[in-house]
């Protein structure tokens, strides 16, 4: 087994046991039980878990991500005391954040879905698209925490930029487009509406799932925009490649941090 | 023998290693003494690769530590404040440390001499500092390095365990190995000290053995030898850098 895997091996195997993991996966099981227990079908569990996975998932990934590098400081000393790349030292923690994180939600949405019958009420691409859309946000703000704490030693700051972060771009984004929607009304905006569309992983993942779920009316105005544009087989596929753009760079950026910075 | 070439170190205005250049002999130990923020931790994780020097070099029997770490098979480092994942147990730790260094050659003495197999299934998490402490200390002393680095190493540990692990130490030291320690209680390191370098705003004050220190200070005890480096008495020694 390489240095990697056993990186990532020590810090799963850590979090595998951690309560406010296990919180977080029995925490949105109990949500989609309740949207089952309160009269939903189908497509409107998936709706419903969507809108709570687009809040919840970049914010524990945030919260948690941040908190665990600084928690881990110690233990990255402790390995990079070892003959290991710095690389390999950053990937096997990166993979050990976000791997365990992207397994408890999709238990945590999994397991009641699939108990309930859903996969035979919902579209499977629906179904498909929420698990995608959950673990690529979940890649992409792990990567986020992990740069915003390798960026300033100072847990406070760390923690208020990674609840900022969290704001901006779950719900200040889209209330700046309105705004540029409101003020700029005249104009011709389609495409620079897809670009600042394509330009938050949030909305990207809220285009993929409710495509997949041909839930027009809920589209909204860029959603709309970005099924037209693209039709139903390209736009996931374009939704997917910048869901992955979005993961790379926050990556590229914690991982230039960790190796240059001194620990 | 680990050599330190004009080691200077920089955190943003602040200097913190300002040219330091020192020999660590092996069959020696070698105790790094200053007062709080003089650059005794920095000068490690220097030396570990942990931060950057700005400028200088370490070097390993005459070879420069190189970029990968590789080097870092040769050395052993228990930490001022040790912490590991605190959901993983005790046997975890050291499986995932043996695995990382495939085919090396362990040494668990310390393993059986601070009791810890006792506490091989209990997380780290839940150990008291002394044993976190203890872990910390078998898991440099694992690969039985030529140059372990000690940064407090008994703060924390009872009379019994730091008993155990100074006796080990003399063992290491009999073997022709090279050991840097760092310690507030100089009573502890004149016991175990052949050599003491002095670390004072960043600046490699003194650096020899301790009776140089004692002779050139006109003191008996380490300790206020030390208090009479502190308060400025400028001491020449020929193994300054």
């Amino acid at each position: 087994m390489n240095a990697v895997a056993l990186v990532l091996r020590a810090g799963a195997r850590d979090l595998a046991r951690n309560r406010w993991l296990l919180a977080y996966g029995l925490g949105l099981a109990g949500v989609a039980e309740l949207l089952f227990i309160f009269g939903g079908a189908g497509n409107q569990v998936v709706l419903s878990l969507l809108n709570a996975t687009l809040l919840l998932v970049p914010l524990v990934a945030l919260v948690f991500g941040t908190m665990h590098v600084y928690a881990s400081r110690e233990f990255i000393e402790l390995l990079l005391a070892q003959p290991l790349p710095r690389a390999a030292v950053f990937t096997g923690l990166y993979l050990g954040l976000a791997l365990p994180l992207a397994a408890a939600f999709l238990l945590g949405v999994g397991v009641p879905l699939v108990l309930h019958g859903a996969a035979s009420q919902a579209p499977l691409a629906a179904l498909l698209a929420l698990a995608v859309s959950g673990a690529f946000l979940t890649a992409a703000f792990s990567a986020l925490a992990m740069a915003i704490a390798l960026g300033t030693d100072d847990r406070l700051k760390g923690m208020s930029l990674s609840l900022a972060a969290w704001f901006l771009l779950t719900i200040g984004y889209d209330g700046g487009v309105l705004a540029l929607v409101a003020m700029f009304g005249d104009w011709p905006l389609d495409r620079p509406l897809l670009a600042l569309m394509l330009g938050n992983p949030v909305d990207v993942a809220r285009v993929l799932v409710l495509t997949a779920l041909d839930a027009s009316a809920l589209l909204g105005y860029t959603g709309a925009l970005f099924r037209r544009a693209f039709g139903t087989l390209l736009g996931p596929t374009i939704a997917v490649v910048a869901l992955t753009l979005w993961c790379a760079l926050p990556v590229y950026f914690a991982r230039r941090r960790f190796i240059q910075r001194d620990f | 023998m680990i050599t330190l070439d004009g080691l200077r170190k920089s955190y943003g205005a602040r200097l913190v290693l300002d040219g330091v250049s020192l020999a660590l002999e092996p069959g020696r130990i070698t105790a790094l003494v200053g007062p709080n923020g003089s650059g005794k931790t920095t000068l490690i994780k220097c030396v570990l690769g942990l931060a950057r020097a700005d400028a200088g070099r370490v070097l390993l029997d005459g070879v420069p530590a190189d970029v990968e770490g590789q080097y870092r098979a040769r050395i052993g480092y228990a930490p001022q404040a040790p912490h590991f994942p605190g959901n993983l147990a005790v046997g975890e730790v050291f499986a995932m440390l043996r695995a990382l260094r495939p085919g090396a050659r362990t040494d668990e003495s310390l393993l059986d001499n601070f009791g810890l197999r006792a506490e091989w299934a209990t997380p780290v998490g839940t150990l008291s500092g002394g044993w976190r402490q203890k872990v910390s200390l078998a898991a440099g002393w694992l690969f039985r390095p030529d140059v372990l680095m000690l940064d407090e190493p008994t703060a924390g540990l009872d009379p019994i365990a730091a008993g155990i692990f100074k006796h080990a130490l003399r063992g290491f030291r009999a073997e022709g190995r090279t050991l840097l320690v760092t310690s507030h209680i100089l009573s502890e390191l004149e016991e175990l000290a052949d050599d003491v370098a002095f670390l004072s705003e960043g600046r490699l004050r003194f650096a020899g053995p301790v009776h140089s220190l004692l002779t050139q200070t006109g003191m008996r005890r380490l300790e206020p030898a030390i208090a009479a480096l502190l308060r400025g008495l400028r001491v020449e020694s020929g193994a300054v850098a």
